[in-house]
């Protein structure tokens, strides 16, 4: 497993963008995750060790789950191998492994579906690349899907749009039901079922923490900013990942969504029923995980009889509520019809900024020249404000607001070209840290580009997979942690508290 | 001598079978297929006129491979609007003349440039083939059939600009011989080697269509990643956002 004793990462370029390295067979195969213990598996309804025949169950489960999407069906049929993907992807870029390349990755499915699923895989499977799953093969599968952070940045550069994503999660939902789970996710998602949240974190100790949380910021600022929790008859039910209540800087991040909802005078508050937005269920490729996780949102949101759903900083969770919520748990018709369902804690935050319901205020940021990271989910898979690309624009108009300079880092690495922090889809585990490290290399290299041409001192991000991935893999590359920062953070720092602005 | 007429009237017969009834069968596949969750790859448009408009740049501008790679988009350009322009100075071997109404001047407009895009696919093709067999990266991704497909494509339009450039045939009976088709009246075709290369080649293009990668260009239409509306889960009432 990756735990050599020392990590040193690829190189850095004095230019932007990272040049394709090049190909390297095999310089990845021993990255591997650590594989889910009965429990995990079972907990989530999956067979808890290999089954016996689970070959002809994998290629029972990989029909059916062809059968249940087109998209599947028709990206499986439809690429035509011109290699446009190939560069795009940041593991490929940092580790040089020509199974990161994403149409190769692809085809480590597509060879078995070719095999058992088309005529031309039947007949001449020497000729078209097709093959039986074989026990080497399934090693490829649980080493290569566990090096895909479902980013969907291949997908932007593919003519026919071919998410490899999708292939991936359909991936590691065949292996999960032939009882080979990842442990990180399955065990995660059974937490989320029992307690509630991806840390397990209990109400008790949840109600104590936010208690704690409002101490300190009666301490700092002499206002009286609320957490709420589990409070019946709030307007607002706010979502947000369990780990803002904890790690740095989330944790700021959630200071400053308090601080704009009191000084909107709105009334708000969290649910320990649904403590969590993360939705690990995507990252598995499984629908009925997906929903059930989704499904204590609406619970939580019934229960408490709320009239609005806001989300906070969460890439994936945002992507799951921006486009499935309905799908999965709606529908939203017993909330206030005036509003979105969802909304996301930057459209709030923005359109207070925009009506001067907030005063914000650089200089309480004085000093940072700060840069953004657009993450994959909300670049690519979801959207903000009225319009295409609001998901661009209110990130940073809301940072721009907040502190006294922003610079963007290189064209080819941000909005929809954004390239991911490393650690999405599933691989945020100490387990992975030698790909997480090399699959940063793109993004550092963006960020430390702009760090030594124009003095940029910290990088906002709106994901708590981002934050912490950043915070473990920026000083392996000799950046400082604490660049790190939540954009609500800055707001935070910013807002002016208090009695009307004058 | 040998009169190939009959073996190819048989044969184009079973090639269009096998094109219409493969292709038939694999589209209502797709079809058929629930799309269980909206996955458009954003920015993406929120008005179904949107994604047409989006969808036909994909098309006809090959958007996404501009942004990716610029040797290659012109490669792909050269040779698919090669075989566009092919393809529609090809219509006059095919259809009764003046068919298609007014639509048929363009056929004819169209055959002085049809040469050009005989050219412009070679170009093409031999540029596509280049890459294919240097470049470390696609080299890797390629299969046999990678390299059949695009071999078979450039003997195609090598017999065709043979024809068209150094050994003639007779071409209003080649025009015969396929209206014949049309209306079971069999003709005979001339017995010339090329042609009849031509016309197996084709064949063979034909019939491996519906089982090869040549699904990409029905497939794009399919693609949820590019043919959704970006709609968030639950809009308001209003229709804001
Ligand atoms: C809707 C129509 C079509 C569209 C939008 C389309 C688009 C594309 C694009 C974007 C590529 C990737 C770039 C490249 O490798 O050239 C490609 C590749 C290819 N297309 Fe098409 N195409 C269409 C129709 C066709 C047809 C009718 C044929 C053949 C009869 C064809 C044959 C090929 C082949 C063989 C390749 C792979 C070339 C290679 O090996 O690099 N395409 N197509
Ligand atoms: C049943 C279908 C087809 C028939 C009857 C046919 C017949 C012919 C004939 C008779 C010529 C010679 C034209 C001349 O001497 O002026 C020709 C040329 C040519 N053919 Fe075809 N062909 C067919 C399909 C195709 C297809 C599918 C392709 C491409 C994939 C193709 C590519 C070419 C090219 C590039 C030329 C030379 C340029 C030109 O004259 O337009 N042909 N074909
Ligand atoms: S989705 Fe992202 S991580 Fe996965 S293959 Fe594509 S670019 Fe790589
Ligand atoms: S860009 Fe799309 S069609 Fe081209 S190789 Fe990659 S997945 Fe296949």
């Amino acid at each position: 497993m990756a735990r050599g004793p020392a990590l040193t990462p690829p190189p850095l370029s004095d230019r932007p963008e990272i040049e394709p390295p090049p190909l390297a067979p095999g310089a990845m195969a021993h990255s591997k995750p650590y594989v889910a213990q009965p429990a995990h598996n079972e907990a989530l309804g999956y067979p808890g060790e290999r089954v016996d025949d689970w070959q002809a169950k994998a290629i029972q489960a990989l029909g059916e789950l062809v059968d249940s999407s087109r998209a599947l069906k028709v990206y499986l049929d439809s690429c035509v191998k011109c290699g446009s993907c190939a560069d795009k992807c940041h593991y490929f870029l940092g580790t040089g492994d020509p199974n990161n390349m994403p149409v190769a990755r692809q085809d480590l499915v597509r060879r078995v579906y070719r095999r058992h699923f088309t005529p031309a895989g039947k007949l001449a499977p020497g000729l078209v690349g097709a093959a039986d799953l074989t026990e080497g093969l399934l090693e490829e599968w649980y080493s290569y899907f566990h090096q895909c952070s479902q980013c969907r940045r291949c997908s932007v550069f593919c003519p026919y749009g071919i998410d490899t994503a999708e292939i991936s999660m359909a991936a590691r939902e065949v292996m999960d039901r032939i009882g080979l789970g990842q442990k990180y996710c399955n065990e995660i998602l059974g937490k989320v079922h029992k307690v509630g949240n991806n840390l397990g974190l209990p109400e008790p100790a949840l109600a104590d923490t936010l208690e704690g949380l409002e101490e300190d910021i009666e301490e700092e600022t002499g206002q009286a900013v609320k957490l709420p929790l589990d409070v019946a008859g709030a307007d607002v039910l706010l979502i947000t990942p369990s780990a803002d209540f904890f790690a740095e800087p989330h944790v700021d991040g959630l200071i400053g969504y308090a601080k704009v909802f009191h000084q909107l005078g709105l009334s708000w508050t969290l649910s320990s029923h649904a403590s969590e937005a993360a939705n690990f269920a995507m990252f598995i490729g499984s629908r009925d995980q997906m929903a059930k996780v989704a499904q204590r949102i609406h619970q939580a949101a019934r229960d408490l009889g709320v009239k609005r759903l806001v989300f906070g900083e969460c890439g994936h969770a945002w992507r799951v509520a921006y486009s499935f919520l309905t799908k999965l748990a709606g529908p939203w018709d017993f909330l206030d019809p005036r509003w979105p369902v969802p909304q996301h804690i930057l459209e709030v935050t923005n359109a207070a900024i925009e009506t001067g319901g907030i005063r914000l205020d650089p200089e309480g940021n004085a000093g940072k020249v700060v840069t953004f990271h657009d993450s994959c989910n909300v670049a690519r898979a979801s959207r903000m404000g009225e319009g295409p690309g609001g998901q661009f624009t209110l990130p940073r108009a809301v940072i721009q607001a907040s502190v006294p300079r922003f610079v963007d880092m290189a064209d080819g690495t941000i909005h929809d070209r954004t390239f991911c922090c490393g650690g999405g889809g599933g691989l945020l585990t100490d387990d992975l840290m030698e790909l997480r490290m090399k699959g940063a290399l793109p993004r550092v290299n963006a960020l430390n580009h702009v760090v030594e041409t124009q003095g940029v001192t910290h990088m906002a991000a709106i994901c708590a997979i981002c934050k912490t991935q950043f915070a473990k893999v920026l000083p392996l590359y000799g950046l400082d942690m604490e660049m790190v920062q939540s954009v609500h953070g800055l707001v935070s720092q910013a807002i002016r508290l208090g009695a009307a602005p004058d | 001598m040998f009169a190939p007429g009959p073996v190819f009237a048989v044969l184009y017969y079973a090639t269009a079978l096998i094109l219409v009834g493969g292709l038939g069968a694999r589209l209502l596949g797709w079809g058929r297929t629930p799309v269980p969750l909206p996955i458009p790859t954003t920015p993406a448009p929120m008005t179904r006129g949107g994604v047409v408009l989006r969808m036909a740049r994909e098309v006809t501008l090959f958007e996404s491979l501009w942004r990716s790679q610029k040797a290659l988009w012109l490669f792909a350009m050269l040779f698919h609007v090669g075989l566009l322009l092919v393809s529609l100075r090809h219509l006059r071997y095919l259809l009764p003349e003046g068919t298609l109404g007014p639509l048929w001047e363009l056929v004819v407009l169209v055959q002085p440039f049809g040469i050009y895009g005989g050219m412009a696919m070679a170009v093409g093709l031999l540029g596509l083939l280049g890459r294919r067999l240097m470049l470390p990266r696609v080299k890797a991704i390629s299969r046999g059939s990678d390299f059949l497909m695009l071999g078979l494509l450039i003997a195609i339009g090598a017999s065709g600009l043979a024809m068209k450039f150094a050994v003639h045939t007779d071409i209003v009976a080649v025009k015969a011989f396929f209206l014949g088709l049309v209306t079971f009246d069999w003709q005979p075709l001339p017995a010339d080697p090329l042609l009849l290369g031509h016309l197996l080649l084709v064949a063979l293009l034909m019939a491996v269509f519906p089982f090869s990668k040549l699904l990409h260009a029905p497939g794009v239409f399919f693609s949820p990643g590019r043919n959704q509306v970006d709609r968030r889960a639950f809009p308001a009432a209003q229709g804001r956002g």
